[in-house]
């Protein structure tokens, strides 16, 4: 059949069928928009809040032998549900002064990293996003690139330089210098914690340094300030936020960081990751173990709510 | 070149020889790379002169005003502000401030913070601040505005806070980078007069960096226009319209009519061009310094040609062409013609509106006479 001499009609009004997909959903008083947003909510109820919620359900069991090594919460006896919590697991956190100085050392360690990773960094940071423009994707780069090689084996090879006979020695043996003792300490593992962070710091401080209008650096000297009164009074507050987002994305690893301080601390080297280890796998005490993480999740989460609650009401103001 | 007319109770410093200009760029070169942004600038600019520095984009009229407040270091030359050498002056040091054109406000300070801010560093007293801070709101009409911060602002508020800011230290000299660039067009013509308020009122030397010929032939007592790091000319508004010393700078302010001849006839008070574009003698009513047979460009404005049905009287027998109206363009105060020469040549010609709805107006396709006075047009040789 030919198309020749057929009267063209305009094409018939058929919804598309997405938008009948919308119309109904709107029904249902759901919009394209929420629609766009369930999938992270899923996301975030199926792999994060309900993990969380077994965890923090196994923390209110006990010990016990068998599968799972936990008793149950709820039973059922003589057609009556019952539901056991147990509190002696968290009542124990602070009984025992184990996991109280367990938690005040990994705060203490991760706090102390993180202000030395903000130091380090900071100089990087900028010094990346005042660079010519050829350079900076090089310089991120080259900050990006350690992610490439395993974690494990990057901590590993800190040992190679740290230990007895290790380069660092080997290099202060060439003058004479007694080898110092440096694995199996505080100091190997906050070598480790910086090494292995440092590229948090520096990537949400890149930025916002890099979003800094030079032109607020010239106006500020315009006005009379020197390169440091500018610094601490223009560029610094301006980069606060990315000093913030730097400091928690170093900072909360590093409270419950395991394989540093595993691989790099000695036995006096006292965090709670290694705490929360011994007691899954070393005394099978699960319910323990899982108070362990649900209250460094309280000690971590609950001050920096308060820090970003702060932080709003700055930006805000 | 023509004689410009002079005033004789004439205050303008930089007419004075004898007069010490208070800044003095001498033979400023910058490059960046090979690339010669600035090539060999000598500049005076005299007390409580508003200046216009006027350009292309490139032009280099922005690394000159950089160089002013330090934020460049030039590669040759000197800058001197007030008999100081500020050649290699770090910005902090001069008594010089700027104001950006992106205004450059710091978000996170209110509007009395950000005009503080300089006073702080100068460590003046926390009472004189305050004085000082609420006279310059004053000065720039903001006085409510005090505590809002600069995202709270609309632009033209933004432009003033920035005003009010580089105002606060009361510098000898303030630059001005596209001061108006960013306001709209209604906004930027009351701005403009604002601006010369307060710069007669403070009698601060003001540089203006700018690319609006407008906005330089309104605000400034000077103008230096710059073309590929040079500058082209230096003069007042009307030097600069009506006595250009080059085909650049008569095309690059206003409209013009250009056209190519031969001289034929030079002697000290008159010169006769003949042209072939334009198809008449051109003659000129002043000598030029020029030779027999050489070419040149002549180039006149469209408001001094005159439209005629009639043919005009031609007492040198010169200066009368012939053509057909192409195109009109009404504009309401004024009309734009485009008049096609028999040569196919094509110029514009402006003639007021001063009759309302003028029947009699010429139209579109009259063949019509132009004429113009022996001392309209301007002699071009480069």
């Amino acid at each position: 059949m030919t198309t020749a001499h057929q009267p063209s009609f305009p094409p018939p009004r058929r919804l598309k069928p997405w938008k009948a997909v919308e119309r109904g959903l709107a029904k249902v008083g759901i919009s394209g928009k929420a629609l766009v947003l369930i999938a992270p909510v899923l996301w975030l109820v199926i792999f994060f809040l309900i993990p969380l919620a077994v965890v923090f359900g196994i923390s209110l069991a006990t010990k016990q032998f068998g599968r799972p090594p936990y008793s149950p919460l709820l039973t059922t006896e003589e057609g009556t549900v019952q539901l056991t919590l147990h509190l002696n697991n968290y009542i124990k956190l602070f009984s025992d002064n184990l996991y109280v100085a367990a938690y005040l050392s990994s705060i203490r360690i991760a706090a102390i990293s993180t202000v030395i990773t903000l130091i380090v960094g900071y100089p990087m940071a900028y010094a990346i996003a005042r660079a010519p423009d050829p350079w900076r994707n090089v310089l991120l780069m080259l900050v990006v690139l350690p992610f490439f090689t395993s974690f494990l084996l990057r901590i590993y090879a800190l040992t190679g330089f740290m230990r007895g006979n290790g380069l660092i020695n080997q290099f202060l043996g060439l003058f004479g210098i007694e080898p110092l003792v440096m694995m199996q300490t505080d100091f190997a593992v906050y070598v480790g914690l910086i090494y292995s962070y440092l590229p948090f710091m520096i990537l949400p401080l890149y930025t916002t340094l890099v979003k800094l209008d030079v032109s607020l650096i010239e106006a500020s000297a315009d006005l009379g300030s020197r390169p440091w009164q500018t610094f601490l009074s223009i560029t610094l507050p301006l980069s606060l936020p990315g000093v913030l987002a730097g400091s928690l994305l170093v900072f909360i690893p590093a409270v419950g960081e395991y394989v540093i301080p595993a691989l790099l601390g000695g036995p006096e080297t006292l965090m709670i990751g290694r705490v929360l280890w011994d007691e899954f796998f070393g005394g099978t005490n699960w319910p323990r173990a899982s108070a362990v993480a649900v209250a460094m999740l309280a000690v971590v989460v609950v001050p920096i709510m308060l820090l970003q609650k702060a932080q709003n009401a700055v930006v805000e103001k | 070149m023509a004689k410009k007319p002079q005033i004789a109770a004439d205050t303008r410093p930089w007419r004075d020889p004898s007069a010490t200009p208070f800044v003095r760029i001498r033979n400023i070169t910058k490059k960046f790379g090979d690339v010669a942004a600035v090539h060999d600038v000598s500049l005076d600019i005299y007390k409580s002169e508003l200046f216009c520095l006027l350009g292309g984009s490139g032009s280099g009229k922005s690394t000159l005003l950089r160089m002013l407040a330090g934020f460049e270091t030039p590669t040759s030359g000197t800058i001197e502000i007030d008999g100081q050498d500020m050649t290699h002056v770090a910005p902090y040091n001069r008594p010089v401030n700027m104001m950006f054109q992106s205004y450059a406000l710091f978000p996170h300070m209110n509007v009395e913070q950000n005009i503080a801010y300089g006073l702080k560093r100068d460590g003046l007293p926390k009472a004189e601040i305050t004085d000082r801070v609420a006279e310059l709101l004053t000065l720039v009409k903001l006085q409510d505005y005090g505590a809002r911060k600069p995202h709270q602002l609309s632009g033209g508020q933004r432009q003033r806070v920035a005003l009010a800011r580089a105002l606060a230290k009361r510098p000898k000299l303030l630059l001005l980078d596209e001061p108006l660039g960013a306001l709209d067009k209604k906004l930027r013509e009351e701005t403009q007069f604002e601006l010369v308020k307060i710069q007669e009122t403070l009698g601060v030397t003001f540089i203006v960096v700018t690319h609006d010929q407008e906005e330089a032939m309104s605000l400034a007592t000077r103008i230096g226009v710059m073309n590929q790091g040079e500058i082209a000319m230096i003069g007042e508004p009307t030097d600069i319209y009506e006595f250009p010393n080059s085909k650049f700078v008569a095309g690059f302010i206003g409209s013009v009519n250009m056209v190519e001849g031969v001289v034929t006839e030079d002697e000290p008070g008159h010169v006769r061009i003949r042209s072939s574009e334009l198809g008449c003698d051109i003659y000129v009513g002043h000598g030029v310094d020029c030779a027999p047979d050489q070419t040149l460009s002549w180039a006149i404005r469209p408001e001094k040609l005159m439209l005629s049905r009639d043919r005009p009287a031609s007492p040198f027998d010169a200066n009368v062409t012939h053509g057909i109206v192409e195109d009109i363009g009404y504009l309401g105060d004024m009309s734009v013609y485009q008049v096609l020469l028999d040569s196919g040549k094509r110029l514009r010609v402006t003639q007021t509106n001063t009759v309302r709805g003028n029947p009699d107006a010429i139209t579109w396709d009259e063949p019509v006479y132009l004429t113009w006075n022996d001392t309209s047009g301007s002699v071009l040789t480069v």
